[in-house]
């Protein structure tokens, strides 16, 4: 195969894989604080991105046209908006129903993600239709032989790496990062040490969540499209990833996002049969993976939690 | 004792009342319920929406005219263009008996699954907007009609007209609906005949968000044209991410499942040079096209008519004049309907053959030229002022 078509199958496979890695990681942290899975993380995605496209067209409503000031303001926006509606999400149903049994927190949060979905269809004007995400990166790009190289995937792609760095940097180098490790290594012990345990989930839920914010906003950049149905196949997909990977940990969620995008892709280009079947194929090596690896790629033994 | 004569008093003079009432009551005209069903939510609501307020239009002009015999009343379901929540949707209808007939489906993976449905139950029904052929061919069901053309007559068109633009070789990526397979199917066929190639197929689900893959394989084949075998949503994607793997100099040839103005509001300028096909003339250029739109520009609906809504117009004024011509009964309304021959519309004439479906030989093809669906033959594509992507 051409050299520049490979470097083009890399390169999608990564922006993908760097969608799925996002949503992956909010799953597993959310998993390695309270034990809980939130079926309405993708969904959270949705609202962050058309929270992110309302203050897009709300800024030109005032008449502001810078990119940059936009693109700024759109982030704040979304991820400081999906923060406060993670943390509220963990307070109002998820730390009340923690002596329930975690089949009722799965329940919850998958009807709330129906309910998150729903009110963008219904309330969001015009909200059913595909709604068109403003070009707000440079889209000047590189040809070399088949290979397209945009700058805005690259920086897309860059920015995506650097939230990653950084969220491990809070998670080991900060004090905030301690707490939530002690939370998720042993909630009592972290207890007796001082550590405010709700404090510490909420804002886990929030950065969790601001995190899905970011990847909706990422998603709608990088495809110049959103809908309100993106976060379903990206909430499926991540949790995947984040289970094939190592419910727990960062890196395995990392590593499972990656890899789910790679067997897409190579299920659309290197097998046989039409590109219909490339979820399938995705999901039926999830599957076989998951009979050889029941906890994972990076299962919880060998990696630290969170 | 006088507190019980006034409270019977009373009593006589509601009953009076009562008695009058009805006796007023008995001139109103008799209510009828007939159905309707399209996509109201979703990706291709803009469609459903224009074709229910289109049918709600037939539905009022009927109710204020005075020469009708009865009010009519009509209850619209959301079919959510899924197959399986309009088998529900359909069932509700079919089994309702106070529905004389109905007006159902723009979506064809919605309208073949729904068939049965109808037969079964013997709900007369007239589909305004899905072209599927396997909807009144597969079958040979009484109940089922259908106003609009197939899936067959486009596709010869959109092949003749592209090959004669000089587009030769194409990359078909169609969903994996019956809908997509269908167009895949008569598109390669009638390309074949007018001598192009398909240099690759592709079927994607409805859903699908990223094409990146399928259309980077497409960028090594190398084909002049895609054609598109699928609706708005995945439409809008895939057009949107071949500007991102830099396929500008391609033509995205697509279906009738695109000729919607969300089309273009998703995409903006990137709809530019994107072709569509759809059965019969242009709403305005239809024989009463002038009168639908002025009607339905009067009733100040929040969404425009869309490609079909004059289908679902005729389509729900058919169902009305037969109602008015053999009374409330689905079998008396079912076997006028299949006699359906020459009969005037604002579509043009109508005659059912004896699979239900209407005969409509002329297909419209469009183009989006600046952020508007142009008539083909009145574009500025046709007379080579512009050129579409890739042409030479």
């Amino acid at each position: 195969m051409d050299l520049g078509l490979v470097a083009q199958y890399t390169m999608n496979g990564l922006m993908l894989g760097m969608m799925y890695a996002l949503v992956a990681v909010g799953f597993t942290l959310f998993f390695g604080v309270l034990d809980v899975i939130k079926f309405s993380h993708g969904d959270v995605l949705t609202v962050g991105a058309f929270t992110a496209l309302a203050s897009f067209i709300g800024l030109q409503s005032i008449g502001l046209t810078s990119d940059a000031v936009e693109l700024l303001a759109m982030l704040v926006a979304a991820l400081g908006a999906m923060a406060l509606l993670g943390a509220f999400i963990a307070r109002a149903f998820i730390l009340p129903l923690r002596s329930a049994p975690a089949l009722n927190t799965l329940l919850i949060t998958l009807m709330l993600g129906t309910v998150l979905r729903e009110a963008v269809r219904l309330f969001y004007p015009d909200g059913a239709n595909p709604k068109p995400f403003p070009r707000l990166l440079p889209a000047d790009s590189i040809n070399i032989g088949n290979f397209n190289l945009r700058l805005d995937n690259a920086i897309l792609l860059t920015a995506g790496a650097l939230v990653i760095v950084g969220l491990q940097f809070l998670l080991n180098r900060t004090k905030l990062g301690l707490a939530i490790r002690a939370v998720a290594q042993d909630e009592e012990t972290a207890k007796t040490m001082g550590v405010n345990f709700n404090a510490i989930v909420l804002i886990t839920f929030a950065i969790g969540s601001a995190l899905a914010a970011f990847a909706g906003l990422m998603n709608g950049l990088y495809y110049n499209e959103i809908n309100f149905g993106i976060g379903l196949y990206l909430g499926v997909v991540g949790f995947s990833a984040a289970i094939i990977g190592g419910l727990g940990s960062i890196y395995g969620a990392i590593l499972g996002g990656f890899l789910f995008a790679g067997l897409q892709t190579i299920g659309a280009v290197a097998l046989p049969f039409a590109s219909a079947y490339k979820d399938v194929f995705a999901f039926a090596v999830v599957i076989a993976l998951m009979a050889w690896r029941p906890t994972g790629l990076i299962p919880e033994k060998l990696s630290e939690r969170v | 004792m006088n507190r019980f004569l006034s409270l019977a008093a009373a009593f006589i003079c509601a009953g009076a009342l009562g008695v009058t009432g009805g006796v007023s009551s008995s001139h109103a005209k008799e209510k009828i319920r007939v159905g309707f069903i399209g996509p109201l939510t979703g990706g291709t609501s803009a469609n459903g929406l224009g074709g229910r307020n289109s049918a709600d239009l037939a539905v009022r002009l009927r109710n204020a005219d005075a020469e009708a015999k009865y009010e009519y009343e009509m209850v619209a379901l959301d079919d959510e263009c899924k197959p399986n929540v309009g088998v529900q949707q359909a069932t509700k209808l079919a089994t309702d008996k106070e529905i004389i007939a109905a007006a159902t489906h723009y979506c064809s993976a919605v309208a073949i699954a729904t068939v049965d449905v109808y037969h079964k139950f013997g709900l007369p029904v007239i589909v305004w907007g899905a072209v599927l052929p396997d909807i009144t061919y597969r079958n040979k069901y009484a109940e089922v009609h259908r106003v609009n053309g197939t899936m067959i007559n486009q596709n010869e068109r959109n092949a003749e007209l592209s090959s004669s633009l000089g587009y030769k070789t194409f990359a078909v990526i169609h969903d994996t609906t019956d809908y997509g397979k269908g167009h895949n199917k008569y598109f390669s066929e009638a390309l074949a005949k007018h001598g192009g190639k398909i240099v690759g197929t592709f079927g994607v689900t409805s859903d699908q968000q990223d094409f990146s893959a399928e259309l980077t394989q497409i960028k090594s084949l190398n084909p002049q044209a895609i054609y598109f075998g699928g609706l708005t949503p995945i439409g809008v994607r895939i057009r949107g991410q071949m500007d991102k793997l830099g396929l500008n100099t391609v033509l995205f040839d697509g279906t009738s499942g695109i000729k919607s103005d969300s089309y273009i509001d998703g995409l903006g300028k990137l709809a530019e040079g994107s072709l569509s096909f759809i059965e019969g003339a242009p709403t305005e250029r239809l024989p009463g096209g002038k009168f639908f739109l002025e009607k339905y520009n009067d009733q100040n609906y929040p969404n425009p008519p869309e490609a079909y809504g004059g289908f679902a117009f005729a389509a729900m004024n058919l169902i009305l004049d037969t109602i008015e011509q053999v009374g409330p009964d689905r079998k008396k309304v079912q076997a006028t309907l299949n006699k359906v021959k020459d009969r005037d519309s604002i579509v043009g004439k109508i005659t059912f053959d004896d699979h239900g479906q209407n005969t409509v030989a002329l297909i419209t093809a469009f183009v989006v030229q600046d952020g508007k669906w142009v008539v083909w033959e009145d574009s500025e594509y046709a007379s080579g002022k512009r050129k579409l992507p890739g042409q030479k």
